[in-house]
């Protein structure tokens, strides 16, 4: 089973409806205990981080996570769920995130650019688990926040403004910027990969 | 490079596609969630599903194919018509859509933006404004209710108040162009998205692969809205985006 974590931070249908269509047994869980039995656990969200980080501080979902990514079981933060990972986000303030992974999310510089970031790019660099049998792939993106630059956790790039970290590993620990549940074929693609590297499988 | 996107629009009346759409291997070419599904084979970068008399009849269709779309379609789609308060975009959101288009409630009461923003995120809030070409080629004015009244609002400050007030893109439909199939407006298209730091959706006009590409590069929209011309293939999705790509355009293949 993949528990879907709900901490009242947007839609979770599609996500679901994503893993679903490959046959897997998805359910959006949003008590803390109930995220022990998953197989593994996948932390989306749409919206602000402070509220995001305050409401999983507030259900206790927070040391959950971060036990729960120490103990080895697969993890994937899906937009603002990967920001949430990392140290800290400056959207609105600064706020401290749950430290999993370590970077900063930040704004993007100013430039003719339009932001949100919102549509199609495409990933180079790409490395892991998550993009077994994928060449270039081209995602889906909704954001104005992202991970500064790129890290030794880094598993997919995205040159927008200046090249940031679209997509991470760390270990059990996974994480995309866009939401491969809005990205067609390929989206869904990068979910079953998530879902056989939780299962222990190679591509 | 981010790409330039291409969407189709379903108009829905009664929870039909009208006029249909002719899709062959469709069981029914009315249906809008078996037209979505098509879409999406076919190439398309993201679907706006339009309910054109929303406001004349009871919405619970609409619910039903918004979720069951979002039950078989995984690429964003837009869902507009006849929204007038909160609980209508918190109930098309929690149906599965990832965005909602607001049209004349935004011009009745511009804070309406404000709030749905603030409540929802400008990423899911689209700003749709039908404008015209006023008669003395001073501007463009915005117009509701379907095009039937003018508001006296400057389309380009409309723009503006918008992205202001958080709506996080701009589908914009000119009505001198609409319907007619010779190009998208692009001299309004091109004010509006170089004076926003919003995406701008280029709508009305389309009739053949060179308009896509003025509308990008002369118009500078990031994405294109077109309806029948797909519904009735007379121009093939990837079709277009082959010739895109070839004209220097960058698209999703």
């Amino acid at each position: 089973m993949i528990a879907i974590v709900d901490y009242g931070m947007g839609n979770l249908r599609s996500v679901q409806k994503a893993f679903e269509s490959i046959g897997e047994d998805a359910r959006v869980i949003a008590e803390a205990g109930s995220l022990d039995e998953a197989e593994a656990v996948v932390l989306p969200g749409v919206g602000a981080f402070s509220q995001a980080r305050e409401r999983l501080g507030a259900t206790g979902l927070d040391k959950k996570i971060i036990s729960l990514a120490g103990s080895g079981k697969p993890i994937l933060g899906i937009c603002l769920g990967m920001q949430l990972l990392y140290d800290c986000s400056y959207e609105d303030g600064k706020f401290e995130g749950l430290h999993i992974l370590k970077g900063e999310v930040t704004h993007f510089p100013k430039t003719d650019l339009k932001v949100p970031h919102m549509g199609w790019n495409t990933l180079s660099d790409i490395r892991g688990q998550l993009f077994d049998g994928l060449l270039s792939p081209c995602v889906y993106f909704v954001h104005s926040y992202r991970i500064s630059g790129v890290s030794e956790d880094t598993a997919a790039v995205c040159d927008y403004v200046s090249p940031f970290t679209a997509a991470a590993q760390r270990g059990n620990v996974f994480a995309t910027q866009f939401h491969p549940e809005k990205s067609g074929d390929i989206g869904i693609k990068i979910l079953a990969n998530f879902v056989r590297a939780a299962r222990g499988g190679n591509a | 490079m981010l790409c330039k996107r291409i969407i189709p629009c379903l108009d829905i009346k009664e929870g039909r596609v009208v006029k249909g759409v002719k899709f062959l291997g469709l069981r029914d070419a009315g249906d809008p969630v078996e037209c979505s599904v098509m879409y999406n084979k076919l190439g398309a970068d993201e679907l706006v599903l339009l309910d054109i008399n929303a406001s004349h009849e009871g919405r619970g269709p609409m619910y039903d194919i918004i979720s069951r779309v979002a039950e078989k379609v995984f690429i964003p789609f837009t869902v507009g018509g006849g929204i007038r308060d909160m609980d209508t975009i918190r109930s098309i959101l929690l149906c599965g859509a990832d965005k909602v288009s607001i049209n004349s409630p935004a011009l009745a009461e511009p804070d309406f933006i404000t709030e749905a923003a603030l409540r929802f995120g400008s990423q899911c809030i689209v700003l749709a404004m039908d404008v015209k070409r006023r008669a003395d080629g001073s501007g463009w004015d915005v117009y509701k209710n379907g095009g039937r009244l003018n508001t006296g609002r400057d389309a380009l400050e409309w723009a503006r108040e918008g992205v202001e007030r958080g709506c996080g893109e701009i589908l914009l439909t000119s009505m001198d162009t609409d319907g007619v199939g010779g190009g998208f407006d692009i001299p309004i298209t091109r004010l509006i998205a170089d004076a926003v730091p919003v995406p701008v959706i280029a709508s009305g006009g389309a009739g053949k692969p060179e308009h896509f590409r003025d509308a990008f590069t002369k118009g500078h929209a990031e994405a294109a809205l077109a309806a029948t011309l797909f519904h009735f293939r007379e121009l093939e999705i990837m079709d277009l985006k082959n010739y895109l790509a070839i004209e220097g355009i960058s698209v999703r293949m």
